[in-house]
């Protein structure tokens, strides 16, 4: 048991983090810029990682935090694929509302 | 049952040796005939045969009343649970029948070769008479049922290939199918048959079959079964009721064809099968009143169409039909050898019968309508005097073959039940009646034809007449294989045939023996109605030169039996055109709109399901989010309602 | 190593005639089959000699799950060997003197199926059969989507999905197999050894059956089989009905009954009352059915429902009458199909009522086509009766009424193709069947074979019989007990 768990129970980290995904969830159910929906998006990821490092020191198992560099890695990847599709659809259309971006279906 | 087996190598090869020739024969004109000469199939057809009638008549002189030669070739069917050998059987019943496929099929070969002369089809015409033989054979000389179905549905066979033998009549084939399919409903009885012997007894074998039967109760329910479905094999082999249709238009066929299978050998095959079987079908009392019903109606029914025909052959074929009827009579009152005595003669008789009209065909140029002949036995002698022979034994008349054999049959009637007595001689009067209606409408009176046809008609060479004038000679003395004993020490026939008959027996019901002079009073009262029918025929048709009318002006009960009960119009209404109908029916809709559009359906389901599903991909990304959201809340709560 | 020279030879020579010239190929193509056909007859005599342990094959091939390539032959799957064997030599000798474009990929297409075809008979590990099972539908499809009629690309497509969702469920079902069997394994040893649970089997069955249903077909599975026979080349078509439907049947032998006895026990009532359904409906479709191919295909629907109902009999005389039978149907729907294709190729026309009187002009063709189609309809010394009788037989064993109403079809049998027959072979010459030529070199000698083996069959079987029962008499037992 570390010194830090003692002072910070637990529970408070998941109570931030669950504040923190449902912050993620609402921007991205309720904002129409797509550059904050991706935002969103990593806030909800970086909670999740929250959660995962400090489940990881509650019980001593390193695996979490290894999951938390892969979290990392893919969020990483995920914005430079994300923002760079943004980039080119701001270029030839000139928004990036998502309301405007509804050409791709059936 | 017999007791004696005969191990003489000699036997044994002559034995085999009747089967193979004209299988030799049938191989050899079938595959070879281009190599040889035209007209040598002819001669050589006929000589197997007659080789076979040689070697058949040397087993006759070597094996007694009690003897038996048994060869088993090979193991046909081995699987293991059941064993069924390709083996040969030669006794007394065995010999009989071989007599008479081999004799008559000889005489039947000779005058073959006069009668296709010019045919085409004259190789192919001795090919399939060689292999009917062969198959003929196997059906009388194989020692199991299923020996003897090979041959069987072998004949069945022939007989499709030659009754459709002129291949470019469109009705001439279609006689070909119907003959085929209604055998094969008979057929069906046959094989059915077969299976219930083979699960209760374990064998196929006619003897250990027989042994193991008479331990049986008699009349028990297995008993009565097998017998039945034999006895269905035997309707449509031999053209009983309901299954006769197929023979009068057989005679499509040429007139050889008609006389060898038709009337001789092939329809006769399910008097020696039941006669074959005798233990397991006297040991059934109900099926043998079946038997009797069918064969005394069959009798009677065909008789009544016979005096309405005026196609020659027709008249001939219902003869023949009426004839079995009354074999089976005998059959069906336990009359085995009766049966048997009957068959002899009658391809003796019928068989000239067809000869003879064969004979008139060819002297005519194809004329087989009785009312454009007449006046022919100046023209036709010979064949005139055979065939008026002929006629005089089938209806009856004293001391010649029919009258002994058909006499026996009435008496066994007289014994056993009085009223099947009264319709058999009513039958045998009418077959008098119609056999010289026929007889006075060809033969005399003034020739009814074009001067043209008349001016050709000829005698017909000699291998046509020759076997004509032995037919008859046989005949007439033909009734001496089966003398009663008010004329003879013992009835030849009937003890020759003891040793097969002579298990059944125990199970017969006897009646009271006739005595000699209620038998000679039967015969004479037989006799002479036959004589009083002939001569009002002769009345009818010579003095008042009586013409069949035009089926216009036919009324009532003629025009009934004109048109034969109108049985085929029925069979093809209520049989035939429903299964075209049901066929037509489920193969366009219920396969078609049914199963396949199940089938077709669910591939369509997939589809819509494709083309339905798409609309939700709305490309509004604002709304697939929504949708994940809630979806994930929904699982979550289905989660923690679980 | 002979188990495996048998197995893959065809393949190597697929590929050989696949390099070699279009011109050549289907010389090429019948040299190898006809070599391949020798080296079945070297087995035979090894299997006579030896039994089946020479032919035995076993290496591990993945461990986790425990797949391994496991080859074996008995008497049964020998048997099927000879019958492949000995028909793509026939198959391909039919397609000489045909134009046939892009040949040098039809006869590979032709001796790969043949490969796959062996792969399923000789495979005894489930997966490894489940791979051969599927390999053969493929040559198939390409067989029927390139060379085949106006609206093959509809109905290979059916074709396709329909077996294809039937081998889906199988390989579900061998999944299903592999967790329930205590020994977890695909191997046929263990799951003959293996005793899955009488529910699991209710389940199991069902899956295996219809996929070995649509395979057959058994109505009401069938409705593919019609359409993509008639579309199919004739090459495809013999395939097909000769020797790939024989793929189901020997299935249910191999793989049904004694991996799955308390399953069988519970639906086979079922299975074999379709079966017998199936008999006398297709029988019924078949009288008056237009097309000739369209009609062969129904009869052949007819044979197999008998030859399933057999099996499903679960006895000795069912089972060896349904191995009779597979050979004997190969042989004669190959020489029926062929029939049907030399008309079509001289005259044009599958239409049965507007042929006729093709016997004036072609005499020989006429005794032969007669000969194999007497074969078909099961008249005694031919060897479709040897089958007929023994299903029949067998049937009746189970039940008699059921054995009565299959044995219609030796009524509706003679009404079909003789009816057909007469329609299309006899009567005055029609307009199509002037010019009609008699047999060339290679039909002669294809169909003269067939004629000698419907015969010889029929007269002694008894070689066949023996070779099967040990075999046979194994699996009998399993599936019972």
């Amino acid at each position: 048991m570390g010194p830090v768990e003692q002072i910070v129970p637990l529970n408070w980290y998941i109570v931030l983090s669950t504040f923190l995904f449902c912050i993620g969830v609402m921007g991205v159910l309720f904002r129409r810029n797509a550059i904050i929906i991706l935002m969103c998006i990593e806030i909800m990821l970086n909670s999740v990682n929250l959660l995962l490092v400090s489940f990881s020191a509650y019980t001593g198992n390193s695996d979490g935090q290894v999951f938390v560099f892969f979290t990392m890695v893919v969020a990483a990847a995920e914005v430079a694929v994300g923002l760079a599709l943004m980039m080119s659809i701001y270029r030839n259309i000139g928004s990036t509302d998502i309301d405007v971006l509804n050409k791709l279906k059936w | 049952m017999s007791e004696h087996l005969l191990n003489d190598p000699t036997l044994i090869f002559l034995g085999l040796l009747i089967p193979l020739l004209p299988l030799v024969g049938f191989l050899i004109n079938g595959l070879l005939s281009k190599f040889l000469p035209r007209g040598s199939a002819g001669w050589i057809g006929s000589g197997v045969v007659l080789a076979s009638f040689i070697c058949v008549v040397f087993i006759f002189k070597s094996v007694g009343p009690t003897d038996m030669i048994h060869i088993d070739l090979f193991n046909w069917i081995a699987v293991s649970g059941i064993d069924i050998s390709f083996g040969i059987h030669i006794d007394p019943l065995t010999i009989i029948m071989m007599l008479v496929v081999t004799g008559v099929g000889f005489l039947i070969h000779l005058y073959s070769i006069g009668y296709m002369h010019d045919d085409e089809g004259f190789n192919r015409f001795f090919t399939y008479l060689n292999l009917f033989i062969f198959f003929m054979l196997l059906l009388v000389m194989g020692s199991n049922y299923l020996v003897m179905f090979i041959g069987w549905e072998g004949v069945g066979l022939c007989s499709y290939l030659l009754i459709g033998f002129w291949f470019k009549n469109e009705a001439y084939n279609d006689a070909a199918q119907k003959a085929f399919v209604m055998n094969r409903i008979g057929d069906l009885g046959f094989l059915l048959g077969m299976f219930f012997i083979l699960f209760n007894f374990g064998t196929l074998e006619f003897n250990i079959v027989q042994k193991l039967a008479s331990g049986l109760t008699p009349d028990s329910t297995i008993l009565i079964t097998i017998t039945l479905l034999l006895f269905v094999g035997a309707i449509g082999k031999s053209a009983q009721l309901p299954l006769y249709t197929w023979l009068p238009d057989a005679m499509a066929g040429p007139t050889p064809v008609s006389a060898l299978i038709h009337a001789a050998t092939m329809v006769t095959a399910g008097v020696y099968m039941i006669v074959r079987s005798n233990v397991l079908f006297a040991m059934a009392p109900a099926t043998m009143t079946i038997i009797l019903f069918i064969g005394v109606t069959t009798s009677v029914f065909a008789a009544f169409i016979g005096l309405k025909q005026n196609d020659i052959k027709k008249i001939l074929a219902y003869s023949t039909v009426s004839q079995l009827g009354l074999m089976f009579a005998a059959l069906g009152l336990g009359a085995f050898s009766s049966g048997i005595f009957h068959l002899v003669t009658h391809a003796f008789f019928k068989a000239l019968l067809f000869l003879g009209a064969g004979s008139v065909i060819h002297a005519l140029h194809g004329e087989q309508d009785v009312r454009n002949m007449g006046g022919l036995r100046k023209l036709i002698p010979i064949t005139f005097i055979t065939m008026l022979i002929a006629s005089l034994a089938i209806a009856g008349f004293p001391l010649l073959s029919g009258f002994f054999s058909k006499d026996e049959i009435l008496a066994h009637a007289y014994e056993a039940n009085k009223p099947v007595w009264i319709i058999l001689s009513f039958s045998s009067f009418l077959t008098a009646f119609y056999m010289f209606r026929l007889i006075y409408l060809t033969f005399y009176n003034t020739f009814r034809g074009t001067e043209e046809t008349k001016s050709h008609v000829h005698e017909s060479p000699w291998t046509m007449t020759v076997p004509l004038i032995i037919l008859c000679a046989l005949s007439i003395f033909g009734g001496l294989l089966g003398l009663p004993e008010v004329f003879s020490e013992h009835h030849w026939l009937d003890s020759y045939l003891s040793g097969v008959t002579g298990g059944s027996v125990p199970f017969l019901h006897h009646g009271e023996h006739l005595s000699h002079g209620m038998e000679l009073g039967l015969m004479s009262l037989a006799g002479f109605g036959a004589i009083l029918v002939i001569l009002y025929a002769r009345n009818r048709y010579i003095k008042l030169h009586q013409l069949p009318p035009d089926e216009t002006a036919l009324k009532g009960f003629e025009k009934l039996i004109y048109h034969k009960f109108y049985v085929d119009e029925l069979y093809e209404k209520f049989i035939s055109q429903p299964v075209f109908r049901l066929s037509e029916f489920t193969g366009n809709w219920i396969d078609k709109f049914i199963i396949d559009r199940v089938v077709n359906g669910s591939g369509w389901l997939v589809d819509f399901s494709g083309r339905t599903l798409r609309l939700l991909q709305s490309g509004n990304t604002g709304f697939y989010v929504f949708a994940m959201v809630i979806g994930m809340v929904v699982l979550f709560i289905i989660r923690l309602l679980i | 190593m002979i188990t495996l020279l048998l197995l893959f030879f065809p393949l190597a020579a697929a590929a050989f005639v696949f390099l070699a010239d279009h011109k050549l190929a289907a010389k090429l193509a019948l040299g190898f089959a006809v070599i391949e056909l020798a080296i079945s007859g070297y087995a035979v005599s090894k299997f006579l000699k030896e039994g089946s342990e020479a032919f035995f094959v076993f290496k591990p091939w993945i461990s986790y799950p425990k797949i391994s390539f496991h080859l074996a032959v008995d008497g049964l799957s020998l048997l099927m060997i000879l019958l492949t064997n000995f028909l793509v030599p026939i198959i391909i000798l039919s397609a000489f003197n045909r134009v046939i474009k892009n040949a040098k990929s039809y006869f590979a297409l032709i001796l790969t199926m043949q490969f796959a075809l062996l792969g399923v008979f000789m495979a005894m590990d489930g997966l490894l059969y489940y791979i051969f099972w599927e390999l053969a539908l493929i040559p198939i499809y390409f067989i029927a989507l390139q060379w085949g009629g106006e609206n093959r690309v509809a109905i290979t497509l059916k074709f396709f999905i329909y077996t294809l969702a039937g081998s889906l469920l199988m390989l579900f079902g061998f999944i299903m197999l592999y967790w329930y069997n205590p020994a977890h394994s695909f191997d046929i040893r263990e799951l003959y050894n293996s005793v899955v649970s009488e529910k699991n089997q209710s389940w199991l069955f069902w899956m295996f059956f219809l996929a070995f249903a649509i395979k057959i077909p058994i109505v009401p599975f069938h409705t593919w089989q019609a359409d993509t026979y008639r579309e199919s080349p004739t090459q495809g078509t013999m395939l097909l009905s000769g020797i790939m439907l024989k793929m189901g049947t020997y299935s249910l032998i191999r793989w049904l009954l004694p991996v799955l006895p308390l399953g069988v026990a519970q639906w086979g009532p079922l299975a074999i009352a379709l079966c017998v359904i199936g008999i006398v409906y297709a029988s019924i479709i078949a009288i008056k059915q237009k097309n000739l191919k369209n009609l062969l295909a129904y009869s052949s629907l007819a044979h197999v429902g008998l030859i399933s109902a057999g099996i499903f009999a679960l006895n000795i005389e069912g089972l060896q009458g349904s191995v009779v039978q597979m050979i004997a149907h190969g042989i004669n729907v190959v020489g029926l199909f062929f029939c049907a294709d030399i008309i079509f190729n001289r005259t044009g026309s599958q239409d049965v009522y507007g042929l006729g009187g093709i016997r004036n002009k072609a005499p020989m063709f006429t005794t032969v086509f007669m000969v194999i189609l007497l074969g078909s309809i099961a008249l005694p010394l031919t060897n479709g009766f040897i089958g007929e009788f023994l299903l029949l037989y067998g049937v009746y064993e189970y039940n008699t009424w059921l054995s009565a109403f299959a044995a219609l079809t030796i009524i509706l049998g003679a009404v079909y193709m003789l009816r057909m027959f007469k329609k299309v072979m006899l009567g005055p010459t029609s307009l199509r069947a002037e010019g009609f030529t008699d047999l060339q070199w290679n039909e002669m000698l294809a169909l003269g074979l067939i004629v000698v083996l419907v015969i010889v069959m029929g007269v002694y079987p008894k070689p066949i019989l023996q070779l099967a029962e040990p075999a046979l008499q194994l699996i009998l037992n399993k599936s019972i007990n």
